[in-house]
């Protein structure tokens, strides 16, 4: 996993929650099936127009609702570079760490879609391209810096539990 | 200083005598929970991969709920997997078609003041409603805790809620909590406990305690405590417990990041209108929309308590013929003591169709998900859009009162009308 992401960014408001990014009427299908309808109850394009590396930007209070893995399970599928939010839910921001899926807290408003971000996940650093500015991020705990830098919780319990 | 419940709960299993909100802390879980959908059918693949080996037979429950009774062939194989992995890890406690999995653990005895529990289910919470220190995670996560029975936390900041008054007629735990939602927000408690108290809440029975705590992740909040006292003790005597239990309180001199009094004794019925649980308005100001369903049930208001309600509210009345209600009593024990009580036969009477204990379409998984452009008044927790099925439908939450006078309206209702005038 790289430390240094830099993406298209695809820009949303607040409060997406769980039931936007992965219905719950969908969660039985294999991912990719449940891939095809995230974000759908906002944006009937998503799925069609994201790309491999491009950044999800969005309001405050992202990922709020259930504890669903789903969520990343699909946005992952996606291969989406990275999610950067003014605040994430509790749950989905853990969740994501654990899953090696990067998430970056700033203050989002003067982002806009189409923006080229570039993100040093460790430091919490986001440089706007476009706009020739850059923010400066919430930082990620000491504890969980290890595991990030393994690629998630698995690979990081793999190693305390000695497994190769 | 001392210390809040949720950190006398973590210094325990983190065998310290004192932590304080802000510490990361490595604690041992006393219960773990994980249903069917987001359960070994998530974790198997991961679990096996580090070694596939419980740190605790005993200590972790699952229950399937969420895709039960099957409504797909992919539903019918995820409860499949989860029968045969709780049969293959010798599990001691699996529960099927009992009802949600919140219910379930605290009717049989595993929820326990003072504990710590961790479940796949971001209603986890609920447990608080007996004083313990219960949370949701995710799947991932729960490979780690299924090994070690171990994770970090870090020490959660406390809201202290203090509801004093006499609750007023017509008036029930979902509407405290929906106007403490409001005065919170949805994201307001990220992060923090909230601990529910005043004399409005020792007021409230077992049953109203849980609709609290359950709703607690609405305002985004790590969980959701009620100090136990005798009434929990009692209850979990009845459930066969007879363990001497921690009877676990927040010290006077503890601190909470904010302490927000509430007057119970002017609060209305309260109702959550779409697309978000903080848009909560008093009845009066929703009273009229046409609704095309009514939900009673789910583990937020489907317990006995509730159904009392209903039934005194549509008791030799009929539903509207505009719509249709279905009725999910919270736990296959509640069914048997509302058809016990002549409930069901009241329920059904009137109307209202009677589904068996499950998660149901509260989630949007099964039986009585809506259409585009449907309306929904509906006694659960979350009325996020696509919640309940499609996204162009809407869903409104109220108490159950609320959901059966709209069941006889069509349209959303003040219930104080359809209640005798007995002071609760």
């Amino acid at each position: 996993m790289s430390f240094i992401i830099r993406g298209r960014v695809w820009k949303y408001g607040d409060n997406i929650n769980t039931d936007i990014i992965s219905p719950g009427q969908y969660m039985s299908l294999p991912v990719e099936k449940q891939a095809e309808h995230a974000m759908e109850a906002i944006d009937s394009t998503f799925s069609q127009k994201i790309k491999a590396g491009d950044i999800l930007v969005a309001g405050s209070n992202f990922g709020s609702g259930s504890s669903r893995e789903t969520a990343q399970m699909v946005l992952k599928h996606h291969k989406i570079g990275a999610i950067v939010a003014t605040s994430f839910a509790r749950i989905f921001y853990r969740n994501s760490i654990n899953v090696g899926l990067p998430v970056v807290e700033i203050d989002t408003s003067v982002i806009q879609e189409g923006d080229d971000l570039e993100i040093d996940l460790l430091i919490g650093k986001v440089i706007n391209r476009s706009q020739g500015t850059e923010y400066k991020g919430t930082k990620l705990p000491e504890h969980l810096i290890e595991m990030v830098k393994m690629g998630g919780l698995e690979p990081y319990l793999a190693k305390k539990l000695n497994i190769s | 200083m001392g210390m809040t419940m949720s950190e006398k709960i973590l210094a325990r299993v983190s065998g310290q005598s004192k932590v304080s909100a802000g510490d990361i802390v490595w604690v041992k879980v006393d219960i773990v929970m994980m249903h069917d959908l987001l359960g070994p059918w998530m974790v198997d693949g991961g679990f096996r991969r580090l070694g596939g080996q419980l740190f605790d037979k005993d200590k972790v429950v699952v229950v399937s709920d969420h895709c039960t009774p099957p409504a797909t062939v992919q539903q019918a194989d995820i409860l499949k997997f989860t029968r045969d992995w709780a049969r293959n890890q010798d599990l001691t406690y699996y529960y099927e078609f009992e009802g949600p999995c919140h219910q379930v653990i605290v009717e049989h005895g595993h929820v326990r003041p003072g504990r710590l529990i961790l479940g796949t289910d971001s209603h986890t919470c609920m447990a608080g409603g007996l004083g313990a220190f219960a949370t949701g995670i995710g799947s991932t996560e729960m490979i780690g805790v299924l090994l070690t029975g171990e994770t970090w936390l870090k020490v959660p900041e406390t809201i202290k809620v203090v509801w004093d008054g006499k609750i007023p007629h017509g008036v029930y735990a979902k509407d405290l909590i929906l106007e403490t939602i409001k005065d919170i927000g949805h994201a307001g408690a990220t992060y923090q406990s909230i601990e529910f108290s005043g004399e409005a809440i020792k007021d409230l029975s077992i049953d109203e305690r849980l609709v609290l705590s359950n709703m607690a992740v609405e305002a985004g909040a790590k969980t959701g405590l009620i100090e136990p006292d005798e009434k929990v003790a009692n209850y979990l005597r009845s459930k066969g417990v007879d363990e001497e239990l921690d009877l676990i309180r927040s010290d006077e001199n503890a601190s909470f990041s904010r302490v927000l009094y509430k007057d119970a004794s002017i609060l209305e019925p309260q109702v959550a209108c779409p697309h978000e649980v903080d848009n909560v308005h008093s009845v009066s100001l929703v009273e009229g929309k046409p609704v095309d369903q009514v939900y009673l049930g789910s583990c937020t208001n489907g317990r006995i308590s509730d159904l009392r309600i209903a039934a005194e509210i549509l008791k030799g009345k009929k539903i509207s013929k505009n719509i249709r209600c279905l009725v999910v009593p919270a736990s296959q024990q509640i069914w048997m003591q509302a058809n016990k009580e002549g409930i069901l036969d009241i329920l059904t009477e009137a109307g209202c169709i009677v589904n068996m204990p499950s998660c149901g379409a509260c989630g949007g998984f099964t039986s009585g998900v809506i259409g585009a452009g449907e309306v929904v008044m509906s006694s659960s927790n979350r009325n996020f859009r696509g919640r309940m099925g499609s996204p162009k439908g809407e869903v409104y939450l109220g108490s159950p009162a609320t959901v059966a006078a709209t069941a006889i309206e069509g349209k959303i209702t003040d219930p104080r009308k359809y209640l005798s005038m007995e002071v609760r």
